[in-house]
């Protein structure tokens, strides 16, 4: 069943903080290869004008994803998570996330969409920190493949 | 903030160093601790063909991670990428053996915008194949 253009707008309760710790950007980094100082010397990353070690550009995916299981898992909303694939991402950043964050993330769903029997679901996810300033916005683009027939 | 790249010296057109991202099953594993995704299709063959895939992939999000390298290596501060966005149009197929995968990314700029912004946009290809797609990046020069 094609999923219910109602729930547009649907915005979900804010998720409890998510602590960045240095050494989860650290393994992060060394996951992806990236050896940039930035992300695992504080001395390298304040001479670029942070207050500390920063994590990089994909890193707010973690928190956004694990957020977003409150949309994909919504019993009213009835996605079928096993046939979904990933369709496109895209992060809007006001600052980048850095050591010593407590981030939340506010989820809501910015679309939803039938293209050729698939269900194209897109969820945004606000993240802000403690004192409630925004840090950055993912868009995250689900495809839920058409049930085989029969 | 503080790009290595003034605005002044770049123009519509201009590439960005390219680079080559190895990827082997041994990545995808370290990749899939460090994020949490432990999805089986990144890391079981089995499972993988099971769903019909040729073989395990790797993690769109990982893609979307080397690529961006490209231009955080050029512009020196990560923190100098104010938006960056893709479209994950073909699976990077990892077999196991010595060899993995690889994927190869190169950028130019696209745009210049205003705010000594610019638009990068990135291709990234695998087996000669585009895993990317519509894959932007708006920068923060000097």
């Amino acid at each position: 069943m094609p999923l219910d253009p109602s729930f547009i707008g649907r915005t979900y309760p804010p998720t409890a903080p998510y602590e960045v710790g240095r050494e989860k950007i650290r393994e992060f980094a060394e996951a992806v290869g990236d050896t940039n100082p930035v992300y695992t010397d504080a001395e390298a990353a304040k001479a670029l004008g942070h207050p500390d070690v920063i994590a990089p550009p994909t890193f707010p995916f973690l928190i956004t994803y694990r957020a977003a299981g409150q949309v994909v898992n919504d019993p009213e909303l009835g996605l079928d998570f096993s046939r979904v694939v990933h369709g496109d991402q895209r992060f809007s950043y006001t600052r980048p996330v850095r050591a010593g964050d407590r981030l939340t993330v506010t989820c809501s769903i910015e679309s939803i969409k039938t293209l050729a029997g698939n269900d194209v679901l897109t969820v945004r996810g606000e993240v802000h920190d403690e004192s409630g300033e925004p840090v950055v916005t993912a868009q995250m683009m689900l495809v839920a493949r058409a049930a085989e027939e029969g | 903030m503080s790009a290595n790249i003034s605005y002044d010296q770049v123009e519509v057109g201009t590439e960005l160093p390219a680079q080559v991202f190895p990827v082997s099953r041994a990545t995808l594993v370290r990749y899939a601790g460090a994020s949490g995704d432990f999805n089986p299709i990144h890391w079981n063959e089995s499972f993988a063909t099971s769903v019909g895939l040729p073989d395990v992939i790797a993690h769109g999000m990982f893609t979307m991670a080397e690529a961006i390298r490209v231009v955080t290596d050029w512009v020196g501060d990560p923190g100098a990428v104010v938006d960056y966005g893709v479209r994950f149009t073909k699976p990077v197929v990892v077999p196991n053996d010595e060899t993995g995968a690889e994927i190869q990314v190169s950028a130019k700029v696209a745009a210049k915008l205003d705010d000594r912004r610019v638009r990068v946009d990135l291709l990234a290809t695998s087996a000669r194949q585009k895993v990317l797609g519509m894959s932007r990046a708006v920068v923060q020069l000097s």
